[in-house]
């Protein structure tokens, strides 16, 4: 019988390459190609902090503690149009009933908001500079995202926490993925004892519900340590726990190549074991192990944002989206400040972002095949 | 098929006894123990000098066994585990581990599990209306869902949910019971309270675990729905619910029954933050304080069960797999 093939197979045996392939159908799913768009932006957002926050994250500013999002008007309070873009002030004032501090408009001025402004001087690799991606002119306030208990403005806070859970999640993944692929890798090649006691440490970590585990590491860590220390150990922590995961699915691909004519020739050219591995075998599960290594960032990102909510992740002074949530947990503050959960809202669109990407390439790393899903 | 079972039942023994070693070593790694917080408290509350509250923490220590090694306290503790149930003494409960752990534990499984069938349940139902009906409108929906089940971290639905009962509805959010009915005996007015409260902690949790169930169970009948018996059952002539219904679904829930024993620590995982979020009853606040007072018999105790109730939970998918489908019985 003849088996169907799929049109992916006629255009590889006109001689388009791998990667033409998997790029021809990653290009194909537009839900992935989202993702990754989103995941650029919010990167950029977080690489760049300071010149997209109109204010300093770090400046503690009490007297404008809680400051609701600022709305961004076309129409003035007449209802006459304004092609640019403008905020109010807002002035505080006492409620009369409940002596509760409230917010409100103060119409009198307009405030048009700027492209390239001057504002807080600034730090950036180097460059020391004074210029925003946006702002208002002297006299105005723009808090966009309103403000913490502190007064901070939370747009910016939460441009400089998307650098510390991104790139916590992309290191862990990262050395999850090479710790993972080596030992999947030796765990397949060389079977016997080696295989046992891989495979015997793995099913042990994977007895463990994760989060009770991590919550338990990372309860560990001493109190002295400082954020950047802690910032590190989380890492080793993620990566300790991630990569059995990872380690069985290259080990499955590892022994299936194990037998294969390509191993028996450079075995018999006198090709070490580990060149083997290195140059050849973990080289073959590459597209599988950027796969996974896509998937589980978005996996680390909320378990970070657990963790560091639960104040056992990322220490203050070291910012991050679930640091920033902390302060949610308090039903009070949580009803009269709602809008202390907005990053929140930028872990789901990261996390999703990611899945998306994950998601596309995991369908278009294995492009010779016609099953569509 | 007994076989199978005994082989699986031996195999899962030394599993165990890593899972209690390791318990026990990672709940020893914070530097200091109990006794240190005890020592400070005195210092500050008692005014007792450094040296008479270092005096009384050592004592202490000898009345709890916390001054021999550890090898010697895990061994104890084993055996206190295997002749007496005994799990050790929790120091902020002043009482047997035991009996602070079991009835949380209760609580945090029937959440889980209740979360596990109901997801499963919907999961399976979506997942085949999403797979033979594959692009459509629902499906896409469904897909779109699913993700954002994904993707929301399980502590911040339970913030938000939390915020849209208190604030839009004002309902009492969080708990089990109402204040009432805490300590009140079980009647069916408890009951009827306990089904207001219960309903948050299943949604927040099964919310994800349907997202995954669903994905899952599309993706296989999708494949199933590709194969040549499917085409075979279509040119027979039969009608297209008993294509669906007895050839595709069927074959279908192999990976899905496998699933469940991955599926569990989700949904236990979900608990625990929502839980401490919400403020339940449960094992999750439970665990939390337990971690950073450093009472660890009872953090350590809780670990290690939910650990057992995992390996178990796999012992049950792999043998209801070795029912269902007998080539695995015979590997």
């Amino acid at each position: 019988m003849k088996l169907r093939k799929g049109p992916n197979v006629i255009e590889a045996e006109k001689g388009k390459s791998y990667l033409q392939l998997v790029w021809r159908k990653f290009k194909r799913s537009r839900t992935a190609i989202g993702g990754g768009i989103v995941i650029v932006i919010i990167s950029i957002l977080s690489i760049f902090a300071p010149f997209f926050s109109p204010y300093d994250y770090l400046d503690y500013q009490p007297h404008q503690s809680f400051r609701p999002p600022q709305r961004i008007h076309f129409f003035d309070h007449n209802g006459k149009f304004h092609w640019r873009l403008f905020v109010y002030n807002l002035k505080l004032e006492m409620d009369p009933e409940t002596y509760s501090r409230i917010y409100e408009e103060d119409i009198s001025r307009r405030f048009p908001i700027r492209l390239l402004v001057r504002g807080w001087k600034y730090n950036l690799f180097g460059i020391s500079s004074n210029l925003h991606f946006f702002g208002v002119e002297e006299g105005g306030a723009i808090h966009l995202l309103g403000t913490d208990i502190y007064g901070r403005d939370l747009l910016g806070r939460i441009f400089l926490g998307g650098r510390v859970s991104l790139s916590i999640a992309l290191f862990g993944a990262i050395v999850t993925v090479i710790i993972g692929s080596i030992m999947g890798a030796v765990s397949g090649y060389f079977s016997g004892l080696v295989d046992m006691v891989i495979q015997r440490a793995i099913e042990i970590i994977q007895s463990f519900p994760q989060l009770p585990l991590w919550m338990v590491l990372s309860a560990a860590l001493p109190k002295t340590w400082s954020s950047l220390d802690v910032f590190i150990a989380m890492i080793a922590i993620f990566s300790l726990l991630n990569w059995p995961l990872l380690a069985r699915e290259v080990r499955g691909k590892v022994l299936s190549y194990r037998e294969q004519d390509f191993v028996m020739a450079i075995k018999e050219m006198g090709g070490s074991d580990a060149r083997i591995i290195f140059r050849h075998l973990i080289p073959n599960c590459l597209s599988h192990i950027m796969v996974v290594l896509t998937l589980s960032i978005p996996e680390l990102i909320l378990m970070e944002s657990v963790l560091s909510f639960l104040g056992l992740g990322i220490q203050p002074p070291m910012v991050s989206w679930g640091v920033l949530l902390q302060r949610a947990q308090k039903i009070e503050t949580l009803g009269q400040h709602p809008w202390i959960t907005l990053p929140g809202f930028f872990i789901i669109i990261t996390v999703l972002g990611f899945n998306f990407l994950g998601d596309g390439l995991r369908d278009a790393a294995d492009p010779y095949s016609v099953r569509r899903t | 098929m007994i076989d199978y079972i005994i082989r699986r039942l031996l195999a899962i023994i030394p599993v165990l006894i890593a899972i209690s070693i390791i318990s026990f070593i990672v709940i020893q790694l914070p530097p200091g123990d109990y006794m240190t917080a005890v020592k400070g408290q005195m210092q500050s509350l008692g005014g007792l000098t450094e040296d008479e509250a270092e005096k009384v923490a050592q004592e202490l220590r000898k009345i709890y066994g916390l001054d021999k090694p550890l090898v010697v306290q895990y061994l104890l503790w084993i055996k206190g585990i295997i002749t007496k149930g005994s799990f050790g003494f929790s120091f902020q409960y002043r009482k047997d581990v035991g009996q602070v752990i079991w009835v949380r534990l209760g609580l945090t499984m029937l959440i889980a599990l209740s979360c596990h069938f109901v997801s499963t349940a919907v999961g399976l139902l979506i997942g085949i209306y999403c797979a033979t009906r594959q692009y459509s409108l629902g499906d896409n929906f469904a897909t779109l869902l699913a993700f954002a089940g994904l993707s929301i971290p399980s502590f911040f639905f339970a913030l938000v949910i939390m915020y849209t009962l208190t604030v839009g509805f004002g309902v009492e959010a969080g708990g089990l019971f109402s204040q009432y009915y805490v300590l009140a005996p079980w009647s069916w007015a408890k009951f009827v309270d306990f089904l207001k409260h219960f309903w948050v902690p299943v949604l927040i949790v099964g919310f994800a675990g349907t997202a995954r169930n669903m994905r899952v169970m599309r993706g296989n009948l999708l494949d199933v729905l590709n194969s040549q018996y499917v085409l075979t059952a279509r040119s027979k002539g039969l009608k297209e619910r008993i294509v669906i219904y007895k050839h595709a679904v069927v074959n279908a829930l192999h990976p899905i029954i496998m699933y469940q024993g991955m599926v569990l620590p989700f949904m236990i995982q979900g608990e625990i933050a929502a839980s401490i979020v919400l403020n339940l009853p449960t094992g999750g606040p439970m665990f939390y304080d337990a971690l950073v007072a450093q009472d660890m018999y009872l953090a350590g105790s809780f670990l290690m069960l939910l650990s057992v109730v995992l390996v178990i939970g796999n012992l049950a998918a792999d043998i209801l797999l070795a029912w269902v489908d007998p080539r695995i019985r015979y590997k």
